[in-house]
């Protein structure tokens, strides 16, 4: 028999001064199984608590039932209040009757002590249903994997190595440096982005605790907070660890002109190579659908001229397995394929109609183009450039109905270098709103503008040629007149998506992504850096666009919560999980296709029946990988699963106290 | 009205830089807030609002600006000058852009012709006698803008109460203030 002991918080004049507080603890006395009733103006301070502590020890309490704010605010005080006192910290349960009662029914006071009535009894009936759980604990393994070695990744992996733990990162592209090592300058404060994110990638590789794998991917993950197992494939590089990065081998190598992605095909690199100079690591890899020797069978070149047997025709895919505590994700952005969905804008077909990026590389001393502004149609330097915000972004007709972030600020940055670099130049800026908010930002914006870049509020709805320069078509809605300009080169700052494969990587780490396809966070506001899945952690352009300050705090943020996961060797595990009753379980595994978080697998048991015994299969769950949402234990036809701390026979004890 | 596209080609207006030569105020530094507008006290008999004209004056737009009625139409209260949040002084600039189309004799139209011939007859009264003189004034505004007989009555009112005098005041120095009229003459023709 239970022993249930009610308290109602007044919660000052916040349930007080609506409910009658003296009232509800009356009729909470006469309920089934309560020995106890007490009202208090706070009972979240000591005295209240103490209330609590001496109640159970004074009348012998095996549940406690508090009315006040809600769960979410007091839930885990007044378990532990509890425990203080001897109880399982699991024999509370709490009636919310200030969110869902005090401040929601103010005008009506009378109503409100009635429904606060209810709502005890409800809590009530809970209470005298409930179990005592014990939290398990899981090891942690200390040791983070990185997903994407961009400005985001590279930071976390040294902070988080820094921090006296292992890291992995893991980075498809031959070099890691992500999409910051293109940039050229960054603004607001025009620093070189080589000059701050080369040296960074070389603590990374050069940091006793981290471990890079470039040229490679994550094959498979399985595990759960504190232990994951995840097998890495390392595409073959067909250069082995002998490389020194001399470069013979594509100084040698005969295979020339092919475009060289690193540079957005604007210029051209060889069929072994490395994607730029102060690539990390410095070791180049064979591009083996153009290579001679793999298309033809014959060339050997680079073979012949290493001069330390690096390199391996031979070599295959290798994968690897790697044990870890944590996972982080940072596998940034791509920018939208314009050219598939602008018609208007030429649909690609005009070589001076460009993007960001391009422009990025073509402005960059180390570029295809050493840092001059040239049109790439016939090499000369254009007089008028247009640059149009916007395109893919804030259009949910044709592409992205979000804001892509970044774009304002680095047009402001290219107008300010065409302006600055080629004398005597005009820049037009068509916008729909100029968004600088960000440390500096505006001033940068302000500056450009007293530079002469002339911004224009309409956006463009035709680019076309005219000789050999384009006519670019837009509209001044502030003088709602239509503007026309002769222009040189058209930059284009195209939307921020999710890297190409990004689908894939939640997947198979197993976590959810948004309408657009961005990796999806736990909280917007509160949970930033972490998923809905324990131990995966997110930073970066992936979780939404994000300039260089923004990814980077990100990053510096989800370490921070790695390093946290990873300072504990072993951690508790939420016990409200769900649990498999075996003898009635038909072994039909529907909540295994239900279940988002893969917590669920087929377990072969042996039963003894009369005269023989039988092995059949159940569903069983993994403690570490199971959330408590409950999922399952509405897909069970045969009633086997129960989610602890919220089973069938609780929740429908409380719905008979609200309705019978 | 005001279909007509506005071309943007390598023929780089030097407007914005003569109205900062001629007002010492950077109109690029403008975002359209339309501040100035929205405090103008004669916004609402202006054909182009304070912050269209600053505007057209980024964009180059010379002739739709010395056109306007709104340069002319401005009172130099300076309501926008106080407020504008990038520190930019409009009323001056309107005052240049008065200038250069004086300079251009570009003569404007409606009510701001008229404003322009009222400017014009004071300032010859000024030229005259080293000081304004009302009766001479208003009879050269009436004579010039072809309705002699304007605001007649109330001349005569304001004179037999005493308002207005037919003697003008001259200053003693009054070839020191023609001076300055020939000197101001003699830097325009020279520029």
């Amino acid at each position: 028999m239970q022993r249930i002991g009610v308290f109602i918080c007044w919660c000052g004049s916040n349930i007080g001064g609506v409910v009658d507080v003296p009232a509800v603890a009356r009729e909470a006395a006469k309920f089934h199984g309560v020995v106890y009733s007490a009202e208090y103006k706070y009972m979240c301070s000591e005295p209240g608590q103490e209330m609590i502590v001496s109640a159970i020890k004074e009348h012998r309490l095996t549940g406690v039932v508090v009315a006040s704010c809600s769960p979410a605010l007091h839930e885990i005080t007044f378990r532990k209040n509890i425990a203080r006192a001897g109880l399982n910290p699991y024999m509370l349960e709490m009636a919310n009757i200030r969110e869902q009662c005090s401040w929601v029914h103010q005008h009506e006071p009378e109503k409100a002590t009635k429904k606060a009535i209810d709502l005890v009894r409800r809590a009530v009936a809970k209470a005298g249903k409930l179990e005592p759980l014990f939290e398990s604990t899981i090891p942690v393994t200390k040791k983070a994997l990185i997903i994407g070695g961009g400005i985001a990744g590279i930071q976390a992996a040294l902070d988080i190595a820094d921090a006296g733990n292992e890291v992995v990162i893991i980075e498809r592209e031959p070099t890691i440096g992500g999409k910051m090592v293109l940039l050229d300058k960054t603004f607001p404060t025009l620093d070189c982005s080589a000059c701050i994110s080369t040296p960074k990638m070389v603590s990374a590789a050069q940091h006793p605790n981290i471990k890079i794998y470039t040229y490679a991917e994550v094959e498979e993950v399985k595990g759960y907070i504190g232990n994951f197992s995840v097998v890495v494939k390392q595409k073959a590089r067909s250069v082995n660890s002998k490389c020194t990065g001399c470069g013979t081998c594509w100084a040698k190598c005969p295979t020339k002109n092919i475009p060289n992605e690193f540079d957005l095909g604007m210029s051209m690199r060889k069929a072994i190579y490395i994607p730029f100079p102060q690539a990390v690591p410095n070791r180049p890899v064979i591009d083996r659908e153009r290579c001679r020797q793999f298309v033809k069978g014959k060339c050997g070149v680079c073979k012949k001229f290493c001069p330390t047997d690096a390199i391996d025709y031979e070599q295959g895919d290798e994968f690897v397995t790697e044990n870890v505590g944590a996972i982080l994700v940072a596998t940034g952005y791509d920018l939208i394929d314009w050219a598939k969905i602008y018609g208007e804008y030429g649909y690609g077909k005009y070589p001076d109609v460009i993007t960001g990026l391009h422009f990025e590389r073509m402005v960059n001393a180390s570029g295809p183009t050493g840092g001059k502004i040239v049109r790439p149609s016939d090499g000369e330097q254009p007089k008028t450039v247009v640059f149009v915000k916007c395109v893919g972004s804030r259009d949910e007709a044709k592409a992205r109905e979000y804001c892509s972030r970044a774009c304002c600020m680095y047009t402001a940055k290219h107008a300010h270098q065409v302006l600055e670099k080629i004398p005597g130049s005009q820049v037009v800026i068509f916008y729909i709103d100029v968004r600088c908010a960000g440390k500096a930002y505006e001033e940068f914006y302000l500056k450009t503008l007293h530079e002469g870049a002339i911004y224009t509020r309409g956006r463009v709805s035709k680019i076309y040629p005219e000789g050999n320069r384009l006519i670019v078509k837009g509209a001044d809605t502030l003088l709602g007149r239509p503007v026309e300009v002769v222009a040189d080169m058209v930059v284009l700052a195209t939307a921020m998506i999710p890297a190409e494969g990004s689908a894939d990587v939640a997947r198979t780490v197993g976590f959810t992504v948004d309408k657009d396809g961005f990796f999806q966070e736990a909280h917007p506001k509160l949970r930033p850096v972490e998923t809905n899945t324990g131990g995966v952690f997110l930073a970066g352009a992936c979780q939404g666009p994000k300039d260089i300050p923004d990814t980077v705090a990100q990053a510096s943020g989800a370490a921070a919560k790695i390093i946290g996961l990873l300072s504990h060797s072993e951690i508790a595990g939420e016990p409200t999980i769900a649990r498999v009753n075996e003898a009635m379980c038909s072994g039909c595994l529907a909540c295994r296709e239900i279940c988002p978080y893969r917590a669920i697998e087929p377990k072969e048991i042996v039963e003894r029946l009369p005269g023989k015994q039988v092995t059949r299969v159940v569903a069983s769950v993994n403690s570490g990988l199971c959330q408590g949402c409950g999922a399952c234990t509405v897909a069970c036809r045969p009633g086997a699963l129960n989610l602890k701390g919220f089973t069938n026979e609780q929740l429908l004890s409380e719905v008979d106290a609200l309705c019978l | 009205m005001m279909q007509q596209p506005i071309v943007i080609d390598d023929r780089k207006s030097d407007l914005s830089k003569e109205v900062l030569l001629h007002s010492a105020q950077d109109s690029s530094l403008c975002f359209q807030c339309g501040k100035c507008t929205a405090g103008c006290p004669v916004a609402f008999a202006m054909d182009l609002t304070p912050n269209q004209i600053m505007r057209m004056v980024q964009l180059g737009l010379i002739d739709d600006v010395l056109n306007s009625q709104t340069i002319r139409l401005c009172a130099y209260c300076s309501t926008c000058s106080v407020r504008c949040p990038r520190n930019i002084a409009v009323a001056d600039v309107m005052d240049s852009l008065r200038i250069m189309a004086a300079e251009r004799n570009i003569p404007g139209t409606d009510r701001s012709r008229k404003v322009n011939i009222f400017n014009q007859a004071f300032l010859d009264t000024l030229n005259m006698f080293g000081r304004s003189h009302e009766v001479l004034a208003m009879l050269l505004f009436n004579l010039r803008s072809y309705q002699p007989f304007h605001n007649a009555k109330l001349g005569l009112k304001m004179f037999n109460n005493g308002k207005i005098k037919l003697k003008p005041d001259r200053v003693k120095a009054v070839n020191e203030v023609k001076e300055i009229f020939q000197r101001i003459n003699r830097l325009r023709k020279g520029a």
